[in-house]
């Protein structure tokens, strides 16, 4: 019976409903365009701290004494954790792509022996740099280390080489963000604190509203089913996610001067999933929520984490490991890394495909929760 | 679809919230194309059970079928074929009378949806406001479309939930007109109502009071199950002769209707020889058929002794 079935024509009532009232609601709508621009400018700062245990790749030309010794002080330092070793510089260009590390040293051939002559060899570090705050204090205990390392190593004849500028000198190299620009990197990751504040709180109240109201005893009189409610209320705030996402563009572009280099259609079109996952977080919360203060309450016990744990506010791989775990399950925390990978490192889909998983179990995830939780009684 | 006689067959029918009885084991049948109406005082559990009809509430216990499908079971069939007036005004205020009806009509797929909106509107003379939002509508323009969205999916059984609270007498004629009008086509309807001339305009009746269904039947089986024999008592000071009577043997009821008292009791001879004990010239006093209301009033007082 069709009755018992989705049905198309039932979805697109909902949805006509929900674009009727959202045309209606002229103050709901100004702050949805209003809150992105606000926080815009509310987050023009960046929080820095000292993240540690970053994911180092090791490209060593040479394996001789000295190597193996510069590279033990590096992971003593704390700053460096070796995850990989590269052998080509393709290898280790596609591991910093990827976000697999943020660090690749490079070890050239002749370390040892240009040492031991005396002549300063160049340590090549290559950093990805699209988070700042990340890379910073890690780049600046590189210099310590630097005049130090061979301290053990060059006695007796060779403790002349102990020079006081230090025996190596390293290199930075830093990608993606090689001015090191707060914002290039805190303009983007706004995009999905924005999103997730806003698409969280709007359907948060969608379905409390109509119970609030009164609506909901005629809704659940009608033989529409809960999925059909549920993405009616969904579809037609993915539209405003949109706006909001071209506000936030066009502010990075032409306030901040953030780079974009990735293609943006990419961009848009993952968005889509990202929005439709918050929308589905909020119309869950709306289910679970008995009035509509308890649904906003909700909705901000979510937009906390999203904001804390994502890597937005603080960078993710200097957060203990507990935090890390929480992060990833947040639809932000893959966000973020799309969103930059896209506009500042100009990742193509290969590159977010990783991110794009978590995103999609999330989605279906909370959407089997509201769909079970949506109650078709007033019991 | 069964081929019962009765739209809506209903036994052992219960509700609780908590430890409390909402509705209280209730029978009911109601025949295909009858009017019935739903009295009792407020929170008596006529809204609950009304909910329980159109599978908005699980019965906790009871069995029967609606409009031959079963309550418990088929509540999504039972949705396609009953229109449900709510109590309380339940379209969406920021819509206007047409847009709340295109969504209803779409939510039942009504075939050839914009004439059968259209057609709602002319039929309760709706056209003229049709673009005016709902919540700007006074309480009986409000009640019009309610009612226009409640048929717009031709339902064969209307629940109506004291759809004419609030309602001017004009309109409330109006309405009932309507409500005969439909029935003669053959829609079954249920009515709760609070008003004892439109309780009159039913062909059956229940009166409902704490959960319990405590007489039903038509008026005059309503009237004559009760047993109940009424003097209409006029003259000055009311009050006093009232208080005289009341706490009499055989005296169970006295109530003021404006300028005139009611004074009722099941056991005739004594309520006589009450009367007889206060009668005195100054009144005037008649023996009169019980009205619905006495009745009412009875059972309301009785249930009250015996459930609350
Ligand atoms: N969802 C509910 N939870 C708890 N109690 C309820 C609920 N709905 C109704 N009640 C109680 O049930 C009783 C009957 O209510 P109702 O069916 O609305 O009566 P009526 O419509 O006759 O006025 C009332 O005491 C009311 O407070
Ligand atoms: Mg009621």
């Amino acid at each position: 019976m069709s009755a018992r079935r989705f049905t198309f024509h039932r979805l697109w009532a909902m949805v006509l409903k929900e674009f009727i009232q959202m045309k209606r609601d002229r103050v709901t709508f100004g702050m949805m365009v209003g809150i992105p621009l606000m926080q815009l400018m509310l987050f023009g700062f960046a929080i820095n701290s000292d993240p540690k245990h970053l994911p180092t790749a090791i490209r060593a030309a040479d394996q001789g004494p000295f190597a193996r010794t510069l590279v033990a002080a590096l992971r003593t330092s704390g700053y460096f954790t070796l995850v990989k070793e590269a052998s080509t510089e393709a290898e280790a260009r596609q591991l910093l792509q990827l976000g697999e590390v943020q660090f690749v040293i490079n070890i050239p051939e002749d370390f040892s022996r240009r040492l031991l002559r005396g002549e300063k060899p160049t340590v090549l570090i290559e950093a990805d740099a699209s988070d700042p705050s990340a890379t910073g204090p890690a780049v600046s205990a590189l210099r310590a280390i630097a005049d130090h390392v061979f301290d053990r190593d060059l006695t007796g004849p060779l403790a002349p080489l102990r020079a006081k500028a230090g025996p190596v000198d390293f290199q930075l190299h830093a990608h993606y963000n090689p001015e090191n620009i707060t914002q290039y990197n805190v303009v983007p990751g706004l995009m999905g604190v924005v999103l997730t504040m806003t698409m969280v709180v709007i359907t948060a109240l969608a379905i409390t509203r109509e119970r609030e109201r009164g609506t909901m005893e005629n809704l659940l009189a009608t033989p529409v089913r809960p999925f059909e409610v549920m993405v009616g209320k969904i579809l037609p705030y993915i539209a405003v996610g949109y706006i909001q996402v071209t506000l936030i563009l066009l502010a990075a572009r032409f306030i901040f001067g953030v780079p974009m280099v990735g293609n943006l259609v990419l961009l848009y079109a993952v968005s889509l999933l990202f929005i439709a996952a918050n929308l589905a977080v909020g119309i869950t919360f709306s289910t679970l929520a008995k009035n509509q203060l308890q649904a906003v309450q909700m909705a901000f016990f979510f937009f906390l984490p999203s904001i804390l744990l994502s890597g937005f506010m603080f960078p993710f791989r200097g957060m203990p490991e507990w935090a890390q775990w929480v992060g990833s399950v947040l639809p932000n925390t893959h966000f973020l890394r799309i969103v930059r990978g896209i506009l500042l490192k100009g990742n193509g889909l290969a590159e977010i495909t990783p991110e794009l998983w978590p995103l999609l179990a999330f989605l279906v995830v909370a959407m089997t929760i509201g769909v079970k939780r949506y109650r078709q009684t007033l019991d | 679809m069964s081929g019962s006689d009765y739209a809506i067959d209903v036994t052992g029918v219960t509700k609780r919230f908590g430890d409390k009885t909402v509705v209280n084991a209730i029978d009911l049948r109601v025949r295909r194309g009858e009017i019935y109406g739903f009295l009792g005082p407020n929170g008596s559990g006529k809204t609950t059970f009304i909910r329980m009809l159109c599978g908005l509430l699980t019965p906790d216990a009871g069995t029967g079928t609606c409009l031959g499908y079963d309550v418990r079971a088929q509540q999504a069939e039972i949705k396609r074929h009953v229109g449900y007036m709510t109590q309380k005004f339940s379209y969406y205020e920021d819509l206007s009378i047409r847009e709340n009806l295109d969504f209803i009509a779409r939510l039942y797929d009504v075939p050839d949806r914009r004439a059968a909106v259209q057609h709602s509107l002319e039929r309760l003379g709706l056209v003229n406001r049709s673009h005016q939002l709902a919540g700007e509508l006074s309480g009986g323009w409000k009640q019009r479309v309610a009612l226009a969205a409640c048929l717009i999916h031709q339902p064969q059984l209307l629940l109506l939930d004291e759809p004419t609270a609030g309602v001017d007498p004009k309109a409330r004629r109006e309405f009932w007109d309507e409500i005969h009008r439909l029935a003669a086509d053959g829609l079954t309807v249920l009515i709760t109502t609070h008003y004892m001339d439109e309780a009159e305009r039913c062909h059956r009746l229940a009166y409902l009071a704490y959960g319990n269904l405590l007489a039903h039947g038509t008026l005059v089986e309503v009237l004559a199950s009760a047993r109940l024999t009424t003097w209409t008592v006029t003259g000055p000071d009311l009050l006093a002769l009232a208080d005289s009577l009341r706490g009499r043997d055989g005296v169970e009821q006295v109530v003021a209707f404006g300028m005139t008292l009611h004074v009722s009791g099941r056991d005739a001879a004594k309520l006589d020889a009450a009367v007889a004990a206060v009668r005195s010239p100054r009144h005037e006093w008649r023996k009169t058929a019980s009205s619905l209301e006495d009745v009412f009033i009875g059972l309301m007082d009785q249930a009250k002794d015996n459930f609350a």
